[in-house]
């Protein structure tokens, strides 16, 4: 098998293993990330690197990759080897960033690489804003198990790479915001009960105050699409690592326990509507010949909460946050063997969604 | 198209809020993007990153002073970072610690570092015993928590540490 043609076999389902997991508290939160970044002493932050110094870079981070006992057999790509859509894909599954991606003139930064795990989603970007961005992915709430993985990565690195420390600031970023512990924790959670029952933005706001901070994950920017929120910690210095992980462990359990009794409280009050807006859903996502991918969104959102509320028999879970990732634009382009154009993405979209669901059913009766 | 909030800037960002019964969509700079706390570019940017770049030069406080003279090691100027939000190098922190300890309290609320004590492999006894007492607060944090897995790792260091001659 060819260079190019090995390396793209080995991206089909990579970095994905999080969706397997029966991660507690799946029917509200779908995966839980933590990041770490560090800088390697004696050369410059990203912004102020060369061309050699980022090659050079790569090239003990790759040793120290090697070496480190937790990731065990590691695959490791240059972004430069990858074309676009590929680089794209990498994206799609928020392994990557788009600064590691997007360099001068179409081209991927020099230096710029992902590595991970083989057997769990473990890995780090080399050349990133950050000489290293560690991460672990884990499926449902799994904060302290996500962080575990990557402190001990951390870990093994740290004894092979000279990390920039300085006693005071603590671990030495480029940006500011990261100094200190560097350390970012994520959730991706699904709100719909909070949204419907417009309740969100004070707890939103709420949230704001006690040093945590949102914003939507899938679709461009920021936005959020499909009430999915990423709730992260904002400041990275002047606690612990493990007060900043239990910081957000409790304030995430309040979120989970407020959306669990908005959905009760719809359940309770408004259950026809609830339900037609459910099955509406479905049934849209069953029959659609053009989606785009917000309006995917939405209504997989509503397929979601009727399942969770058992309203619902089928799909599963995993099957609506597979169809997520799958459905968007450079995953379909890669099922497609082809660049698409917006109608032809919302058609292959629409057509990926309806084989997804109608397979997910046949387990299952999907009616009543 | 401008931001609408500032009307200075050009529009980076669609902003969705749903306030109330009401959605509405705003056409936003990523700097009043930040303030309303959402970020722009990747999920893992920092929404505060472009609050630093505009810090000091809006009079609300000697942030970084002008007069600051360029990092020795890598050349970065004042100047530099506030248009980019981004330190050179290593090397900055300590050339502009002044400075800097001023801005990190205001977006973390404080200058020191709490969590993990990194201990490079050139050891001295400063190290030795700054390392120690970060390991005993993350023990004694640990045991508060109940990760009883994590504080056996920990007490293994800690013994690890103070064995050794």
């Amino acid at each position: 098998m060819s260079e190019p043609a090995r390396q793209r076999t080995e991206l089909d389902g990579q970095g994905l293993g999080w969706l397997d997991e029966e991660g507690p508290d799946l029917e509200i939160v779908l995966s839980t990330r933590v990041r770490l970044a560090r800088n390697v002493q004696g050369f410059p932050f990203a912004v102020k690197a060369s061309g050699e110094e980022r090659e050079r870079l790569l090239g003990r981070a790759r040793d120290a990759i090697a070496a480190a006992d937790i990731l065990g057999s590691t695959d490791l790509w240059e972004m430069d080897d990858l074309d676009a859509s590929e680089r794209t894909l990498l994206l799609e599954r928020h392994l990557v960033s788009r600064e590691l991606i997007v360099g001068a003139e179409g081209r991927a930064p020099r230096g710029a690489a992902l590595a991970l795990s083989r057997e769990r989603t473990l890995g780090l970007m080399v050349n990133e804003e950050d000489h290293l961005r560690l991460q672990a992915l884990r499926g449902g709430f799994q904060l302290v198990q996500a962080w575990r993985d990557v402190d001990r990565l951390d870990e093994e690195l740290g004894a092979r790479l000279p990390y920039a420390f300085h006693h005071e600031f603590g671990f030495l970023t480029s940006c500011p915001t990261n100094v200190g512990t560097g350390l970012r924790a994520s959730v991706l959670i699904h709100l719909p009960g909070l949204v419907l029952t417009k309740q969100i933005q004070k707890v939103l706001e709420g949230m704001g105050q006690l040093g945590l901070t949102y914003r939507g994950l899938y679709g461009e920017g920021s936005r959020v699409v499909g009430n999915f929120f990423q709730i992260s910690n904002q400041t990275t210095l002047g606690k612990t690592e493990e007060d900043l992980i239990d910081q957000l462990e409790s304030l995430v359990a309040r979120v989970i326990g407020y959306e669990k009794q908005a959905r009760s409280v719809l359940l309770r009050e408004a259950p026809s509507v609830l339900e037609d807006k459910v099955w509406r859903a479905y049934g849209i996502l069953r029959n659609a010949r053009s989606l785009s991918f917000e309006e995917m969104m939405n209504l997989l959102s509503g397929v979601r909460l009727g399942v969770s509320l058992k309203l619902l028999k089928t799909p599963r879970v995993e099957t609506i946050s597979r169809v997520m990732i799958y459905a968007q634009t450079a995953h379909l382009e890669r099922a497609a063997r082809r660049r698409l154009d917006e109608t032809d993405a919302d058609v292959f979209r629409a057509t990926y969604v309806r084989e997804a669901l109608s397979a997910d059913g046949m387990s299952g009766s999907s009616g009543e | 198209m401008k931001c609408e909030h500032c009307g200075e800037r050009a529009a980076e960002i669609t902003l969705t809020e749903i306030e109330s019964d009401e959605m509405r969509t705003l056409h936003l700079c990523s700097t009043c993007a930040a303030l309303k706390g959402v970020g722009s570019g990747p999920a893992d940017s920092p929404p505060i990153a472009d609050l630093i770049a505009h810090l000091g030069s809006g009079g609300s406080g000697p942030a970084f002073g002008p007069d600051a003279e360029a990092c020795e090691y890598c050349g970065t100027r004042v100047k530099d970072f506030r248009k980019t939000g981004r330190l050179g190098c290593p090397q900055c922190y300590v050339h502009f610690a002044g400075q800097l300890r001023a801005l990190l309290r205001r977006v973390h609320g404080a200058s020191q570092h709490m969590g993990k004590v990194y201990m490079s492999s050139a050891v001295d006894i400063d190290d030795t015993e700054a390392r120690l007492d970060t390991l005993r607060r993350r023990l004694a944090r640990a045991v508060e928590i109940e990760d009883f897995e994590s504080a056996a790792l920990l007490r293994d260091q800690i013994h690890q540490l103070t064995e050794t001659p």
